[in-house]
């Protein structure tokens, strides 16, 4: 003989569920869907704010402090205010103490690197041609730490020294140079140099490939006139979100302008939460929708139920363990309905990955199931089937054994 | 004798507080030893099956007193009147009221089940033996709808006696079987009554069945006529 193995209230429940098969097979089916559509979307939208957060970031500090920007004080005629501000043009200024600064910014919590930077304006000049660019000049050491420059190196190595400089591909084809030439710079103040093209860098966006030409610190602060100083300190955080903080922090402390990429990129960020909204809007509908599926069913199943329900009472059952057994078939419609859902959604990942590409014929996103998403859509469908089978639980357990047994 | 159930003026009303407020038993007093047969009859609408459902606490009275097994139950949680009908009641119902979803072995261990949590060899043991008893070896793990209603009302008055109870309430075990069945399924009650002693009241419209009893009850209009 093969007795149940299993304790009173789950082996009721499962019994009833598999008594129930199509109603059990209509549920399972709505939470499976439910769960699916909520790992998917998160892990979807997820990814893509990483991959736009991460394009984004990929050539850019998250914080940068930069020198108070210069205004005119003026005695006002104005009885009402005594000074007029007025703004001027700004030129090209050192931050003030900036080894102080690096330090402090350094001690900050949750600061991962600091980098100096010297940058302004400078022409790259080869034969007749003549391009603006950025002039930057780093401790490739440090500003690797800031832009992962290694990474984006199609010929040579992100390392500047002398009058060696490291160019983006779209300048080095518009002067038609490579690994080895040589090209002149001059820097908006007159100051020039002939750099030695050591390096070449596809950072992913043409502006910057055309733009941005790096050397040493101190051949930057020759070119643009700031002996001794740099123009701007980049930052790098642990958790990008935690940049505004941080940013504020330090302007406190330093009393120089600080902006986080928070700011510079306000309406990306106001777009990445809109879509989370949206996402939670979505995943809202969708655990209501399922929650009441899994109510309604359940209510079905109580009233179809209802002379078990009067046996069971009259053998010993307590009203709480009636309302448990309820309770336990939400909870493993729940469950089980969770499991299915994440493998579902891990199918969809798999499929539409391989579907939707980028214009490189990379995939749009990576088929991969994040494990804290997948558990926290497992969570909320166990929690929301035993929520849902509360009102039908409560019924069972309120129902008259007498009348129950009558029906 | 001791005294399994004692009821000392009860009465039971429907609608109470309302403008239809109907009283269906009028003060009843008598007592049921262990060991007793005891047949409860009278006409339909009479209130036996509402005396049998207040004596199974599965309803409360209204007013009076109602002892099972020695233990009052007035002023009893529903909590406790639950432990006390587990314990000292097995129920068989005219219309056998299995539980489809369960076998019949598994159907005669249910009220060992709702008592312990969990099916014990102990309770699986001594479900098969019951099912022996009552003739359904080898129908073990049929479920009711493979069986007949005789092997039905069989299994039910397996799982009534699955925990030994001190009390058996009957609600017309027979009704709605053929005669020999129906003698069959009497005798097998009577033959458990005399093994374990314990008490049987059996509501019952047949006059032939009620005879064999050691003790009538006649309930007319919510009264007792005779045996007391």
């Amino acid at each position: 003989m093969a007795r149940p193995k299993l304790p009173f209230e789950f082996l009721v429940a499962l019994r009833f569920l598999r008594e129930g098969r199509m109603q059990t097979a209509l549920i399972l089916l709505g939470v499976t869907g439910g769960v699916a559509v909520i790992v998917f979307l998160s892990q979807l939208i997820s990814q893509l704010q990483a991959t736009i957060i991460d394009r984004v970031l990929g050539s850019q500090a998250h914080v940068v402090m930069r020198p108070l920007e210069e205004v005119n004080l003026r005695a006002s005629t104005d009885p009402a205010s005594s000074v007029l501000i007025e703004p001027r043009a700004q030129r090209l200024r050192s931050i003030d103490q900036w080894e102080a600064m690096v330090k402090l910014a350094e001690a900050q919590p949750r600061v991962v690197a600091v980098s100096p930077v010297v940058s302004g304006p400078a022409f790259a000049l080869r034969g007749r041609a003549s391009k603006s660019v950025a002039l930057v000049g780093v401790e490739p050491d440090r500003y690797r730490r800031i832009v992962k420059m290694d990474t984006y190196m199609t010929r040579g190595q992100f390392q500047v020294d002398g009058t060696n400089a490291i160019i983006g591909i779209e300048l080095a084809k518009d002067l038609g140079v490579t690994v080895g030439d040589k090209m002149f710079l001059r820097a908006a103040g007159g100051r020039d140099e002939l750099l030695q093209i050591t390096g070449l860098f596809d950072i992913g966006n043409k502006d910057l490939n055309r733009r941005w030409v790096f050397t040493t610190m101190k051949l930057a602060q020759s070119l643009l006139d700031l002996p001794g100083g740099v123009s701007n300190i980049d930052i790098t955080v642990a958790d990008i979100f935690d940049a505004q903080e941080v940013s504020e922090r330090l302007q406190a402390g330093s009393g120089l302008t600080v902006d986080s990429w928070m700011t510079t990129n306000s309406q990306l960020l106001a777009a990445l939460r809109n879509q989370t909204v949206s996402n939670n809007l979505i995943r809202g509908f969708v655990v209501v929708i399922v929650a009441l599926g899994i109510s309604s069913v359940l209510v079905v199943s109580v009233v179809q139920k209802q002379k078990e329900i009067g046996i069971l009472r009259a053998m010993g059952t307590s009203s709480n363990r009636v309302m448990g057994i309820f309770l336990l078939q939400g909870g493993l419609v729940g469950f089980v309905g969770a499991l299915s859902g994440v493998g579902l959604a891990w199918g969809l990942l798999q499929f539409f990955s391989s579907v939707y590409r980028t214009g490189d014929g990379a995939p749009l996103f990576q088929p991969q199931l994040d494990t804290g998403i997948a558990l926290s859509a497992a969570l909320i469908a166990l929690v929301v089937g035993v929520l849902a089978a509360l009102i039908p639980a409560r019924r069972a357990a309120k129902m008259d054994p007498v009348q129950a047994i009558r029906a | 004798m001791n005294a399994i159930v004692s009821l000392r003026g009860l009465r039971k009303s429907y609608g109470v507080g309302t403008p239809v407020e109907t009283e269906v038993l009028h003060g009843l007093d008598f007592e049921l030893g262990e060991g007793e047969f005891c047949a409860l009859i009278g006409p339909s609408g009479s209130g036996k099956s509402t005396l049998l459902n207040l004596i199974g606490l599965l309803e409360r009275p209204t007013a009076g007193e109602l002892a099972i097994a020695g233990t009052e139950t007035r002023g009893l949680s529903e909590q406790a009147l639950t432990v006390l009908r587990g314990r000292n009641i097995g129920f068989v119902f005219q219309f056998h009221h299995l539980l489809p979803a369960f076998s019949a072995l598994e159907n005669v261990m249910m009220p060992s089940i709702i008592e312990c949590g969990i099916a014990t060899a102990q309770a699986e043991a001594v479900a098969v033996d019951l099912l022996n008893r009552v003739g359904l070896k080898g129908h073990e793990h049929k479920k009711a709808n493979q069986m007949s209603g005789g092997q039905q009302q069989r299994v039910a008055i397996a799982r009534a006696l699955s925990l030994s109870p001190r009390l058996i309430l009957a609600d017309e075990p027979t009704g709605n079987l053929d005669t020999h069945t129906a003698d069959d399924i009497f005798a097998l009650l009577r033959e458990f009554n005399r093994e374990r002693g314990s008490a049987c009241l059996i509501v019952t419209h047949d006059p032939r069945l009620a005879a064999r009893c050691d003790r009538r009850i006649e309930l007319v209009d919510g009264c007792i006529a005779r045996g007391n």
